[in-house]
C-alpha cells in the first residue's frame, strides 16, 4: 500500500529545502577549506627541546604534505631557547615565524613588548581557520593562561603542566600508608616512611635555587593568600601564609628528604624516585613518562598518581603552561597560523597525552576512552590530570622578572634547608626583590 | 766614477734637492684592514659595553640614561660582592693545586721509566675532554645517593660526602674537577721546561756533593721559573674564566654557594635580561682582571730580570 504526499511530509520537505542552503554552505566550507593556499612557502619554527616538540618534529611531514608549506624546525634546550628568542625578538628581526613560549616564565615579557601577534583576528577569519579547529575544545584555564591582561591572545595554548603527587605504591603499602589528602598528612606519612639507614626517604623534591620556588608556591596555593603578589601587584612573600609555606617546605625537605636535596632539581628528584628511594615526589606531570619505562625505572608499574594534597585553606595545584606564538615581525603569518592549527590539533594533542609527554591544552583527549585504554598509563593517571585541571591555578606570578624572582626567593628557600630561619630569609629575599618588581611594573 | 755614484742625499751629491717621500704614510693603508677588525671586534664592543653600563636597559623594555647608578648598585649588591670573593677563592685553589700537582707530575714524567710514553698519554687524557661533557659525567658521579664517588668512599670505609650538593663542599668539589681537567696542561708546560734545562749545573752540583733536594731547590726551580710563570698566567686566566663546568654542575648553587662573577654576570645578562647592570659587572670584572694581569706580568718581569 502506498501513501500519497501528506501535509506533514510536504511541510517537512519544504523546511528541508529552506534549510538546505546554509547546510550546503557549511558542507562546502568543510570540504573547501584550502590548506594549500600557502603551498610553496617556507616557515621557520623555534621550539623548546622537550618530548612534545619531538612529537611535532617527528610528524611535521603530515603538515608539509597537507599544506605544501616547508617547515624548518629547531628544538633548543629550555634555558638557551628562552635567551635566543628574547634576543632575536629584541633585535626586531627574529629568524623564526613561530615560537614556543613558556607562559609561566615569558608570558608578561612577550606581552609587554608585543613580540607576538594577536591571533584572535586570524582565528576569526574563516578563510584561514579550518572549520574543525574547534577553539571551544581548549580548556578554559589554558586559554586564560594564553591571554594577556589587556585581552590580547598572543599565543595558542599547547600544553598545561600540573603539579601532581607521585607516590611509590610499594613503599606505602609496606607501611600501610594511604596517599595523603592534606599537606599535614603528607608530612606525617613522609616521616613515617623515612628510613635513612636503608637510604629510603619519605620525600624527594626540588631544593635547588630557582627550581625550588614552584614547590614552595604549591604549598602557598593551599593557604588563604594563595598567590605571591596581591591585586595591587605588590610582592607578598614574607607574610604569615608565605612563612607557613616556607616552614612546610623546610621541614619536608630537611626532615624526610635525601641528604644533598638542596642541590636537587627535578632531574635528581626524578632519578631518586625512579630508583625506588623516595615515597613521595611532588612535581610536574610532564615528568611521568620515564617513571613507567621498565628499561630505566625500578618503580615502573608501582607508581601511584594523585592530586596534590589540600592546604590549610584551599585546594589548588600549581599550573604551568606553554603556547605557540607568531612573531609580529613575521611576513608569513598566514602559513604560521596554519602551522599553529596543525600543531595543536586533536591528533597531536592526543599524542601528547597518550605518550606521557604532557597534559594537552585541549579537553577532548581526556575523553578519548579508546586511546586512554591503550595507554601504558593507568586510569588513575588520567583521572589525576582531569581533577588537577579542575583545581589548577598559576604556580608563578605573571611578572616580567620571573627568573630573578625565582632566583631570589629560591636562594632563601635553599638556605632554609640548611637550617636558616624561614621568616628571616623570606624577609631578606622579599626586601631584595621588591625594588626589582616595582621598577619592572613602573616600566610597564 | 764620481758621476756614477748614487746617493740618497741629492743635496750632498750636488743634484736638485728632492722632497723626502714619507713612505710611512703609504704603509698606513696596509694597517687599515687589521685596524678595522680590531676596532670592530675589540674597541667597539668595549665602548658599547661602557655605554650600556651607564644605562638602565632591560631586553624588551626601554633604555634610559642612569649615569653611575649601576655601579652604585653593584657596590651595595651583596650577591655581587660575595661572587667576587668566591671567584678569588675558586681561582686561588684552581691555580695553586694544579701548579703543585703539575710540577710533581712533570718531575715524575721527566724521569725515565718503563712505559713512560703510555703513562704520559693517559695523564693528559682529561685535558682533551670537552668541558661540558666532563661536567655532566662528574654531575652523575657526585649524586649523594646514586653516585659512584660515595660508593667508592663507602668501599674504603669512609663516610659519604655531599660533594656539590652542600654549600660547604661545593667550591672545593668544583676545584677538584678543575684540577683533574687542567693539571695535565701545567704538567705539559713544565715538562717542556724540564727538557730544555742544561745538564751542566747538575753535574757540577753532583761533583760538589749536592743532594737531589738541594739540586731541585737551587737549580731546577730557579731555571724552571719562567715556565712556572707561564703556567701560572695561563692557569689564572683559565680559572678566572671558568664558567662551563660550574654552570653545568651547579648553576651557581646550592643557593648562591658557587656563584662566581661569571655565573652572576651570565644570570644578569641572559636570565634577567638586565643588560645595563650586566655591562657594569663586565667593566668591574675587566678592571679586576687587568689588575691581576699587571701583578702577573710584573712577577714575570722580575723573574726574567732575576
Amino acid at each position: 500500500m502506498t501513501r500519497g504526499i501528506t501535509r506533514r511530509t510536504a511541510l517537512a520537505a519544504g523546511a528541508g529545502l529552506l534549510a538546505a542552503p546554509p547546510l550546503v554552505r557549511e558542507a562546502n566550507a568543510q570540504s573547501a577549506f584550502d590548506w594549500k593556499r600557502f603551498a610553496g612557502q617556507r616557515i621557520e619554527v623555534s621550539l623548546t627541546a622537550n618530548p612534545r616538540s619531538q612529537i611535532l618534529i617527528q610528524n611535521q611531514r603530515e603538515f608539509e604534505d597537507m599544506t605544501g608549506i616547508r617547515v624548518g624546525a629547531e628544538a633548543i634546550p629550555e634555558q638557551q631557547h628562552r635567551q635566543k628568542f628574547a634576543i632575536e625578538f629584541a633585535s626586531g628581526r627574529p629568524s623564526f615565524d613561530v615560537v614556543g613560549i613558556s607562559l609561566h616564565v615569558n608570558k608578561r615579557q612577550v606581552g609587554k613588548a608585543r613580540w607576538c601577534t594577536d591571533i584572535r583576528a586570524l582565528m576569526a577569519d574563516p578563510a584561514i581557520t579550518a572549520p574543525d579547529f574547534d577553539f571551544a575544545d581548549f580548556g578554559a584555564g589554558a586559554v586564560a593562561y594564553s591571554t594577556q591582561s589587556d585581552g590580547r591572545m598572543d599565543t595558542l595554548p599547547e600544553f598545561t603542566d600540573y603539579f601532581i603527587l607521585y607516590y611509590n605504591k610499594e613503599l606505602l603499602a609496606a607501611q600501610n600508608v594511604a596517599p595523603p589528602a592534606t599537606y599535614d598528612e603528607m608530612y606525617e606519612s613522609a616521616r613515617r616512611l623515612n628510613d635513612s639507614r636503608r637510604q629510603i626517604y619519605g620525600n624527594v623534591g626540588r631544593g635547588l635555587r630557582n627550581a625550588n620556588v614552584v614547590l614552595w608556591s604549591s604549598f602557598l596555593l593551599g593557604t588563604q593568600q594563595r598567590d605571591c603578589i596581591n591585586a595591587e601587584r605588590q610582592l607578598i612573600t614574607d607574610t604569615p601564609d608565605a612563612i607557613w609555606a616556607g616552614e612546610f617546605y623546610k621541614k619536608l625537605l630537611r626532615d624526610c628528604s635525601p641528604p644533598g636535596v638542596s642541590g636537587f632539581n627535578w632531574n635528581e628528584s626524578q632519578t631518586t624516585f625512579m630508583q625506588g628511594r623516595a615515597a613521595f615526589w611532588l612535581d610536574g606531570v610532564g615528568f611521568a613518562a620515564p617513571l613507567e619505562d621498565r628499561a630505566r625505572s625500578r618503580v615502573a608499574g608501582k607508581v601511584g598518581y594523585a592530586v596534590v594534597p589540600r592546604g590549610p585553606a584551599h585546594h589548588h595545584c600549581a599550573m604551568f603552561g606553554t603556547g605557540f606564538g607568531i612573531a609580529e615581525a613575521s611576513q608569513k603569518k598566514g602559513p604560521a597560523w596554519l602551522y599553529l592549527q596543525w600543531a595543536t590539533n586533536k591528533t597531536n594533542q592526543l599524542r601528547f597525552l597518550t605518550s606521557g609527554a604532557g597534559s594537552p591544552a585541549r579537553t577532548s583527549p581526556y575523553r578519548n576512552e579508546e586511546a586512554i585504554s591503550q595507554s601504558r598509563f593507568s586510569r588513575e593517571f588520567f583521572a589525576t590530570l582531569v581533577e588537577s585541571a579542575r583545581i589548577s591555578r598559576p604556580g608563578l606570578p605573571e611578572i616580567v622578572p620571573v627568573t630573578e624572582f625565582r632566583d631570589t626567593i629560591g636562594a632563601a628557600l635553599t638556605s632554609t634547608i640548611g637550617g636558616a630561619d624561614v621568616a628571616t630569609e623570606l624577609k631578606r629575599a622579599t626586601d631584595a626583590f621588591r625594588p626589582v618588581l616595582e621598577q619592572s611594573e613602573r616600566a610597564g | 766614477m764620481a758621476g756614477s755614484t748614487t746617493t740618497l742625499d741629492g743635496a750632498a751629491a750636488g743634484t736638485t734637492p728632492r722632497r723626502r717621500r714619507n713612505y710611512a704614510r703609504q704603509y698606513w693603508w696596509f694597517v687599515v684592514p687589521c685596524g678595522a677588525v680590531v676596532l670592530g671586534t675589540i674597541v667597539f664592543p668595549w665602548v658599547f659595553t661602557l655605554y650600556m653600563s651607564l644605562h638602565d636597559y632591560h631586553l624588551g623594555g626601554g633604555q634610559t640614561f642612569a649615569g653611575l647608578d649601576n655601579y652604585r648598585k653593584l657596590i651595595a649588591d651583596e650577591r655581587f660582592l660575595f661572587s667576587i670573593i668566591r671567584t678569588l677563592y675558586f681561582t686561588a685553589l684552581a691555580v695553586v693545586i694544579p701548579m703543585v700537582l703539575g710540577l710533581l707530575a712533570a718531575l715524575a714524567f721527566h724521569r725515565k721509566f718503563p712505559m713512560r710514553g703510555l703513562a704520559r698519554t693517559v695523564f693528559i687524557l682529561p685535558m682533551m675532554a670537552t668541558p661540558v661533557a666532563v661536567a655532566l659525567v662528574w654531575t652523575m658521579m657526585f649524586h649523594p645517593q646514586l653516585g659512584v664517588l660515595n660508593w667508592l668512599l663507602q668501599q674504603v670505609g669512609l663516610p659519604p660526602s655531599l660533594w656539590v650538593y652542600s654549600p660547604d663542599t661545593v667550591i672545593p668539589t668544583l676545584v677538584m674537577v678543575e684540577v683533574w681537567h687542567w693539571t695535565p696542561l701545567v704538567m705539559l708546560i713544565l715538562l717542556g721546561g724540564l727538557a730544555s734545562l742544561p745538564v751542566d749545573p747538575y753535574e757540577a752540583a753532583k761533583i760538589d756533593g749536592a743532594t737531589p733536594v738541594q739540586a731541585f731547590w737551587h737549580i731546577t726551580l730557579p731555571l724552571l721559573a719562567p715556565f712556572l710563570v707561564v703556567a701560572l698566567i695561563i692557569r689564572t686566566i683559565d680559572a678566572l674564566k671558568a664558567f662551563d663546568t660550574i654552570y653545568v654542575i651547579t648553576q651557581g648553587g646550592p643557593g648562591t654557594a658557587s656563584e662566581t662573577i661569571n655565573i652572576f654576570l651570565y644570570l644578569q645578562a641572559f636570565a634577567y635580561y638586565n643588560l645595563g647592570y650586566a655591562s657594569a659587572v663586565v667593566v668591574v670584572f675587566f678592571a679586576i682582571i687587568i689588575l691581576l694581569a699587571m701583578v702577573l706580568l710584573w712577577t714575570r718581569a722580575r723573574v726574567r730580570n732575576a
